[in-house]
């Protein structure tokens, strides 16, 4: 994966280099899943989209967090948007009517559903409009203000779903979604984003979102309009988020307020913060740790028989471990893999000829 | 009037509880500029202690009480200790996450030491006994709530005010650089800033569960970001500010309901909502002093 | 005819009971270089801060180029060509060199979001411009060769010049510099004045600075105004300031040894 910022001074060479890399990386990763489809380990299947759909939420996290140095913690009610408008458009109208036992579902929804693509992408514009309403008053505040603001949203919404019965089913949630968030899908929206989010911050947008995190003061001053901007920043994060939360609700088929709690912002921002904010190789790789680590670490919750230490397992043993790790982390490794910074071609070249002793200037960035 | 009464009580009761916690926040704040997102799990620790306290090892009430805040208190010192000092040069936002990674964590170990299936704090007869005062049964609880608070405040007035201790929390509150220049123990002094306010949550943490008597591993987080709001409400880094915030925050919402029962399934949004109102009407709060940023 | 750039008419700004300025007005001309002197706490960094947007004056008229700018957000006024540089240097400290410079040409960027990150034909070549006007730029104030260096990594004197090499960037009218020669030694001062004086000619730009060394001041400033407590109580050449009484009394008797 690599992030291209078209330098005159660059020497083309190395470009070319970079593409043929990243086309052989693509390829590659091609052939993986391809295989993955075939594989009949439905363990190994599920957690494999799990990383994909993690892949999106945190790179959704990242722009706001990461890139524009915003500290937003409204991440859960975002996915909670998304997860319902998929959930609501895909549902087949026969299970609809069994479900809404207590107030029928409203009009049209009863009966409509759509293709998966298309909820994704309403839901996604119902989370950027959300996030424009939330963001007028939010965006104004500074630092952890905001940060307990958009906490604050987040739980509003919840709190509005929970009560919103005609619409949700309340606190029953809802059940029987099409399992449409398969390999191809998850993979292909991870693509998407991933490229998205490398054109995106490298482009002229990108950099002045860097500013503002650098320096408010100075940013404005040099004529970026901090509102407009963050807006911007924020509205996309959201639309990503629900189109992440959509994926989620298919790969869960039942979704409920339950899921969208607080817990499920920080979940996503402990791969943002392990990756790196402001850094997308960083979230994509600590997506793929953070999930296969959680999956690995189940064994904690199992018996275990070391020698003299017999314990008959706890559940959740893996989830403290798991949360202690990330406390290691944060304390000692805070800039997380790789701060702010990418691996590119020329970078991991630069470091492989670093290691063979070549004293070369690092054209890392 | 009477049931206006009994609404009153309750809400007043319900606000010196969030006052209980939202000093923890405040002061917190006011020596590190961070929110703590770890307190709510402190308070939520509290009760689980007198859980075991009380119903495990069927302690006399006093000595589980004294036990559940000293342990408390002496979690917030360790948090401190081992969480946000390593990062205290480091970006604030960096000390922020952690004080989030914090409160993941001590949500999952409750999970696992205490179990995720809610249990009953146990209740102790002397607080929880319905009083009638006329034509008006409230229990007592719900006067003695405000009361503690506010012999709990005088006290905490006194030591910030007339101890050094207390005068080196407020240096370092007003000026972290200038305090340590002047030679203020920075470590001694945050220690007991986090050991007070914990043991103030911890406080909290019992009345509360006489109050709601449920006790989950997540029980600790929306009251604790509650207080948070009330923190702010009254202006963060104010003490006074915390406990009025908290007795306005605890008033609004009883009364909202009160008055229209309709509203009670969003009584979590009321909070939200009045923190953003006070954030873009007096983003100070309600006793906070006006900075701005020097450029 | 000289027309006048900037008008600033009868401005106060107050912050509580303070006063820190009071019923400014003052005016510089198309290229012309004016400083604004006076001792610590006189008020000529909240002058700058009104002029540029930071703070919104409790009173008065802000022109720019014929243009109540009075109120308007910093953002606004850097697009109306205003642009500075800050007394404690506040560059993009984790970018490179060439991106601070990149970053300050955004505001003149037509391309939408959309048509910025498809990368398509028009923003290419916008793209294009603002990296040559950034090297071409960089060329000039003599920092080409640390193009890819993190800004924060420069020794102090190459960030004020980048901090300068932003702000032009932004393509202004006028250039407010808050102490460019704030801990330079005389000889790096002597270069900063030749500095000065060469980018008002390259860039036919209307300059005003804050300064504290006074040879940097009498050398390259056609009009000196001295605040005093928030008030103005000179205005002339730098001949008539280092003439007058009151001045000499307010700021110069006191700072003789440092001129």
């Amino acid at each position: 994966m690599q992030t291209k910022t078209i330098r005159p001074s660059k020497p083309a060479k190395r470009s070319w280099v970079s593409l043929i890399l990243t086309l052989i990386l693509l390829s590659i990763v091609c052939f993986v899943l391809f295989k993955l489809q075939g594989v009949q380990n439905q363990l190994v299947l599920r957690i494999a989209r799990l990383c994909a759909i993690n892949i999106t939420l945190a790179l959704a996290m990242n722009l706001i967090n990461g890139f524009t140095g915003i500290f937003s913690l409204g991440q859960a009610g975002f996915m909670a948007i998304g997860a319902y408008t998929t959930a609501l458009l895909t549902i087949p109208a026969s299970k609809k009517a069994m479900m809404f036992m207590l107030t029928p579902l409203v009009k049209p929804l009863d009966t409509l559903t759509l293709p998966f693509g298309l909820t994704l992408i309403i839901g996604g514009l119902i989370a950027a409009g959300a996030a424009f309403l939330i963001g007028v008053p939010c965006l104004r505040l500074r630092g952890d203000y905001l940060a307990i603001a958009t906490l604050g949203f987040s739980e509003i919404i919840r709190v509005l779903i929970m009560n919103a019965q005609s619409l949700t089913n309340g606190a029953q949630g809802l059940k029987s979604i099409p399992s449409n968030a398969t390999i191809w899908w998850t993979y292909g929206i991870a693509f998407i984003v991933i490229v998205f989010m490398a054109l995106f911050t490298s482009s002229s947008y990108g950099r002045a979102l860097k500013a503002i995190r650098e320096d408010e003061i100075a940013a404005e001053s040099m004529g970026v309009s901090l509102f407009a901007h963050k807006m911007m920043a924020f509205m996309l994060s959201a639309f990503f988020a629900a189109v992440g939360g959509g994926l989620l609700a298919a790969y869960n088929g039942t979704i409920g307020q339950d899921m969208f709690r607080v817990i499920q912002t920080y979940n996503v921002l402990m791969i943002v913060v392990m990756g790196g904010m402001g850094s997308i190789t960083g979230s994509v790789i600590a997506a793929f740790i953070v999930t296969i680590g959680q999956e690995w670490l189940r064994v904690l919750d199992g018996p275990i028989n070391l020698g003299p230490i017999h314990t008959s397992g706890i559940a959740g043993m893996r989830m403290v471990v798991f949360s202690a790790l990330l406390l290691i982390i944060i304390v000692f490794f805070r800039n997380g893999l790789f701060g702010t910074n990418e691996a590119t071609w020329s970078a991991i070249g630069g470091r492989l000829s670093a290691l063979a002793g070549h004293k070369k200037r690092g054209t890392a960035e | 009037m009477a049931t206006f009464f009994q609404h009153m009580t309750n809400a007043l009761s319900v606000g010196s509880l969030y006052a209980l916690m939202a000093i923890g926040y405040t002061m917190v704040y006011g020596v590190l500029r961070l929110i703590n997102f770890a307190h709510g799990e402190i308070f939520m620790i509290a009760m689980y202690m007198v859980f075991y306290g009380l119903a495990i090892f069927f302690l006399p009430w006093y000595v589980s009480f004294t036990l559940a805040i000293v342990i408390t208190a002496l979690l917030g010192v360790a948090a401190e200790r081992l969480a946000y000092r390593p990062l205290r040069d480091a970006p604030r936002i960096s000390i922020l996450i952690s004080a989030i990674a914090v409160s993941y964590f001590l949500q999952n170990l409750a999970t696992v030491l205490f179990g995720g299936r809610p249990l009953t704090f146990p209740q102790v007869p002397l607080f929880t006994q319905i009083m009638t005062l006329g034509s008006v049964r409230i229990p007592r609880l719900s006067i003695l709530v405000p009361l503690i608070t506010l012999v709990l405040l005088a006290l905490l007035m006194l030591l910030l005010k007339r101890t050094k201790t207390g005068m080196a929390m407020r240096a370092v509150a007003r000026d972290y650089d200038a305090a340590r220049l002047m030679g203020i123990d920075l470590n001694f002094t945050i220690a007991t800033t986090f050991f007070i306010g914990s043991a103030l949550a911890g406080v909290g943490a019992i009345m509360w569960g006489m109050k709601y008597p449920q006790i989950n591993p997540t029980v600790g987080s929306m009251p604790g970001i509650k207080c948070f709001i009330a923190a702010v409400l009254g202006g963060i880094g104010n003490t006074a500010g915390a406990v009025l915030g908290g007795v306005v925050l605890g008033i609004v919402e009883i009364m909202l309901v009160a008055l229209w029962p309709s509203l009670s399934g969003y009584r979590d949004a009321f909070a939200f909502i009045l923190l953003i109102v006070v954030l873009l009407v007096k983003p100070t709060g309600l006793l906070g002093e006006k900075t701005t940023e020097k450029v | 005819m000289r027309k006048k750039v900037l008008e600033i008419n009868d401005v106060t700004m107050q912050f509580g009971g303070l006063i820190a300025v009071n019923n400014l007005t003052m005016f510089a001309d198309y290229q012309e270089i004016v400083a604004l002197i006076g001792p610590n706490g006189a008020g000529k960094t909240t002058a700058f801060n009104m002029i540029t947007g930071v703070y919104k004056p409790t009173s008065g008229h802000i022109v720019l180029n014929k243009e109540n700018i009075t109120g308007m957000r910093p953002d606004r006024i850097a697009l109306r060509g205003m642009a500075r540089t800050f007394q404690n240097i506040r560059l993009f400290k984790a970018l490179t060199v060439m991106e601070n410079v990149v970053i300050a040409q955004h505001l003149r960027l037509k391309s939408s979001w959309l048509g910025a990150t498809a990368r398509l034909p028009r923003y290419r070549a916008e793209n294009r411009i603002m990296y040559e006007r950034a090297e071409e730029l960089l060329d000039y104030m003599g920092l080409l060769d640390v193009r890819n260096e993190i800004a924060s990594s420069l020794p102090y004197g190459m960030q004020r010049k980048l901090e300068i090499s932003r702000a032009l960037a932004t393509q202004p009218v006028m250039l407010l510099l808050d102490e460019p020669a704030a801990g330079m030694n005389p000889a790096e001062s002597l270069d900063l004045t030749r500095l000065i004086q060469g980018i008002r000619e390259h860039f036919n730009l209307t300059i005003l600075l804050i300064e504290h060394h006074m040879d940097v001041v009498m050398d390259i400033s056609d009009r000196i105004y001295v605040l005093d407590y928030g008030n103005l109580i000179a205005v002339g050449t730098p001949d008539e300031i280092q003439a007058n009484d009151d001045v000499i009394h307010a700021y110069l008797g006191v700072d003789e040894n440092e001129a």
